[in-house]
């Protein structure tokens, strides 16, 4: 260990320590948590009861469960009850089949002040669990920076004091990765999580998981990137949370049947090998092979989703990284057993401004939502630049989705003269301003000047601009692309009905994570109707929560198509996958599921979650009002981009004549329209998803899906009351 | 170095490789747990699988447990190899090998055991210059 990383340990102060019994996990649970509360310095361990896996499975199923306990309906994100919860899951950690080494990330979020989730690979879940640990719940807020140490081979705990450890990720990965293992070929057996510099100040915090890459001897960072949990990392005073376990096989889950599992793994790894070049490219670039795609579709958000291409979108095309940047012919596995390996990284790269400039670094990524954000977006179609921002947001700690649509907002309010110089610092905030766009992050990471405005989030900056600059509030809500204070995903969502309910009717704001459905309604036009897109909008959503039940990771499910699909009955789900994840189940736990069981695992998890946000405020029909932006075209410039089109929607939806109208009576009459169309999609989906039509679950579905518990039920039933719902009976 | 190479119109089928790999490897008559294959097709045509130590394999391996030794002979440590499989995936061949029963895949360390035994010389280890696919890295 060099001169320097033996001052930062010694300068390390023992706050508390706790040594436990290692214990052996069985079929994929260690059946107990480890409760650390940073402030009173309490470390328990606490007992996982039967409900909690009937019920929960695990991954976010234990952390909503956790975080429920944990708060009341007044906690905010910065009370020191609210709880960080980092949770694999049962099948997390077993190396047979692709992409099963997830953690699940839940807090109460800045951002939205209800419950996020995020998944993040990295290999702190599955060795969390090696060492012991269904899951890791931190409360508390520590008086000066901490570091929590969990040993997985002695069976130790400890808070630590740790004063002179730098903050940003990629320094910080590597100081806390070299000062914990005993040796080169050890650092593989320690993963940290970090947050950065810039969660301190910006609501758009995230949590960089580490991943050690023996080949290229670097420490890589993955992100639970959404709802600002690095801001409540920071805002807790935790530096850093290390695990180290030593003595990683391929049946450490002791599953119930591990060939089972194992041939399940094959079959997709000989997909894998077999079909990736030809149809994804994910081993070569990652999820950034769709740019071109969203570019030709007309999809990818440019200019705050104004529009869905630009001329210059081909500079950030996904060969524009792979050529010049990206290292390939090593596996990239974020746990071991991808086989698809999406994880990329761009070595050697020269960073050209901020403190870190001139160094040669390590990127991962760019993952295609990093492109969009980052690059169309704000309107800046330079791959270097795309990198630079990458490499920044993640070691300064900051959501790229968040930072590059919330910059957007900001820059189109510049545009439109809503805010000038004198409220940007003096800063040209135009759409490509490369320039300025660098220096807001880096303003970001120092807390200062107009940057920690724009790190406050679409809804704060909204707030601002209205409350304090003047701003039209109406407009405002309508540019603005945020829903229950979560930025957009980057998808251009306006040409999409489905796609509309796949961000807006969504338990934590409009991710990416719960249902993608734009192919399947624009492109293949497979779910026409509104009882098409609400069952779309139930099964999707459904199937892709149960991935972070229990430690999966989603890319391998339909980021390489099995040749069953040519003939299956619903391609889309490719249901040859969905057996696998059967299998892969019940091969890990012993209990034997079916397709409909999985469906009803998530949608148990995913109604607490629904009724938590309730508890908490958010959640109601209301909550889920879209920005028009988002459904349809607010300006005149955005209506003329697409007139053709409208145009003949006009005719062919509305029945209206549009060439004996102005462009203003064009606009508005389709606002109308598409507006209406939304609403008629909420009302199909919360019917079909067992809500009313206030998006209240109904203590009849909650029992159909053996749900009904207790503290649920207290929660909706004055809302059941006054929509006419509740039946005293019950 | 040394590899296996073989002549399959000469091979009758009699799975004698197998039976004297799986008893050398594992000490069991399960012809699942030998590191060469014998396939018979519907024509009755016997096909050998077998590794010709390419280290295709030594590409594809998350944790560097497959490395090719001073002798050339591509070969797994089972202290570091997590049972992933992706080099079973992977094999340009299909001559790595796996079996429900075992965490870690196995395969032919070009010993030359099966060749004493062929009764038909179907199989010959030779000393040949092998096209190796590792590629450097970083």
């Amino acid at each position: 260990m060099s001169e320097q990383l033996n001052k930062m340990r010694e300068a390390h102060r023992l706050l508390s320590e706790y040594n436990y019994e290692l214990g052996e996990i069985d079929k994929g649970y260690t059946n107990r948590t480890l409760y650390v509360n940073v402030g009173t310095k309490e470390i328990k361990s606490k007992p996982v009861t039967q409900q909690m896996k009937d019920k929960f499975i695990g991954g976010k199923g234990f952390g909503m469960r956790l975080l429920w306990d944990a708060v009341n309906s007044n906690t905010k994100w910065n009370d020191k009850e609210n709880e960080i919860i980092i949770s694999g899951g049962p099948v997390c950690g077993i190396t047979q089949y692709p992409g099963a080494g997830k953690s699940l990330c839940v807090s109460l979020s800045p951002m939205t002040d209800i419950p996020i989730d995020s998944n993040v690979g990295g290999y702190f879940g599955p060795l969390l669990k090696f060492s012991g640990w269904d899951a890791l719940e931190i409360q508390g807020k520590a008086e000066k920076d901490v570091l929590i140490f969990i040993d997985g081979n002695t069976g130790r705990v400890t808070i630590e004091e740790a004063p002179l450890e730098h903050i940003d990720a990629h320094v910080l990965g590597e100081e806390l990765t070299e000062m914990y293992a005993d040796s080169e070929d050890d650092k593989r057996n320690v993963a940290v999580i970090t947050a950065g510099t810039a969660a301190e100040h910006t609501r758009m915090g995230i949590l960089n998981f580490t991943f050690y890459d023996k080949r290229r001897k670097v420490a890589r960072l993955k992100q639970a990137g959404r709802g600002g949990i690095g801001t409540v990392f920071r805002d807790k005073n935790i530096k850093g949370i290390v695990v180290h376990f030593t003595g990683v096989k391929g049946d450490l889950n002791h599953m119930a049947d591990r060939a089972k599992v194992t041939r399940a793994g094959l079959k997709v790894h000989k997909e894998i090998h077999r079909y990736d070049d030809k149809q994804f490219r994910i081993r070569q670039i990652g999820t950034a092979n769709i740019v071109q795609t969203m570019a030709e579709h007309d999809l990818l958000p440019t200019h705050n989703y104004q529009y869905g291409t630009h001329k210059e979108a081909y500079h950030i095309y996904s060969d524009e990284f792979q050529k010049p940047y990206i290292t390939q012919g090593s596996p990239d596995g974020c746990w071991y057993g991808c086989s698809l390996s999406c994880a990329k990284a761009a070595d050697n790269f020269e960073l050209l401004t901020g403190p870190y400039k001139g160094d040669k670094v390590c990127v991962d990524g760019p993952e295609y939502e990093t492109v969009g954000a980052v690059g169309s977006n704000i309107g800046c179609f330079d791959a270097q630049f795309v990198l630079e921002v990458n490499f920044y947001a993640d070691t300064y700690g900051l959501d790229t989705i968040s930072l590059g649509t919330a910059m957007a907002f900001a820059m189109e309010c510049y545009e439109r003269g809503i805010i000038t110089k004198e409220h940007t610092g003096g800063m040209e905030l135009n759409y490509g301003n490369k320039e300025v766009a660098l220096e807001l992050i880096h303003q970001m990471s120092r807390g200062e000047g107009f940057g920690v405005i724009v790190g406050q989030g679409v809804r704060k900056m909204r707030e601002l601009f209205v409350n304090e600059y003047g701003a039209d509030p109406d407009f405002l809500f309508e540019i603005g692309m945020e829903m229950k204070g979560l930025e957009f995903a980057e998808y251009l969502p306006k040409e999409s009905l489905a796609q509309q309910g796949g961000f807006g009717l969504t338990n934590k704001g409009p991710q990416h994570d719960e249902a993608w459905l734009i192919f399947m309604d624009m492109v293949n036009n497979q779910i026409p109707t509104f009882e098409d897109k609400a069952e779309a909008l139930h099964w999707f959503p459904m199937f892709r929560t149960w991935f972070g039940l229990c430690g999966l990771c989603k890319l391998p499910w339909n980021d390489i198509v099995p040749m069953s699909n040519k003939t299956a009955e619903e391609p889309a789900k490719i249901p040859e996958h969905v057996q696998n994840y059967v299998d892969i189940f019940s091969g890990v736990t012993g209990i034997q599921i079916d397709m409909d069981e999985l469906i009803t695992q998530s949608e148990r998890v995913y109604n607490f979650q629904k009724i938590f946000n309730i508890r908490m405020g958010k959640g109601l029909r209301a909550d889920d009002r879209i920005p028009y932006r988002a459904a349809g075209p607010v300006t005149k410039e955005e209506y003329l981009s697409r007139e053709e089109r409208y145009d003949k929607q006009l005719v062919e939806n509305v029945g209206v004549d549009p060439t004996k109208m102005s462009l203003e009576e064009k606009m508005a009459k389709m606002k109308e329209y598409r507006l209406s169309q939304y609403s008629k999609l909420q009302d199909a989906v919360y019917k079909r998803r067992g809500w009313t039509p206030n998006a209240v679950p109904t203590v009849e579905h909650l029992k159909s899906i053996k749900m009904d518990l207790p503290e649920l039920i207290e929660i909706i039933k004055p809302y059941l009351i006054e929509e006419g719902y509740w039946n005293e009976a019950e | 170095m040394k590899v296996l190479v073989k002549d399959e119109s000469l091979c009758i089928g009699c799975h004698t490789c197998e039976e004297v790999c799986a008893q050398l490897f594992f000490k069991t008559k399960d012809l699942g747990k030998a590191c060469i294959h014998i396939n018979t097709d519907k024509d009755r045509f016997h096909h050998i699988g077998i590794c010709n130590q390419c280290g295709e394999c030594i590409n594809h391996c998350p944790v560097q447990a497959i490395t090719r030794g001073a002798n050339g002979v591509v070969r797994i440590n089972k202290n570091i190899c997590v049972g992933c499989m992706i080099c079973v995936a992977e094999c340009p061949e299909g001559a790595m090998s796996r079996h429900d029963e075992l965490v870690e895949p196995f395969k032919c360390i070009s010993c030359g055991a099966c060749v004493k035994k062929c009764p038909t010389g179907a199989i010959k280890l030779k000393d040949i210059e092998v096209d190796k696919k590792e590629k450097a890295v970083f």
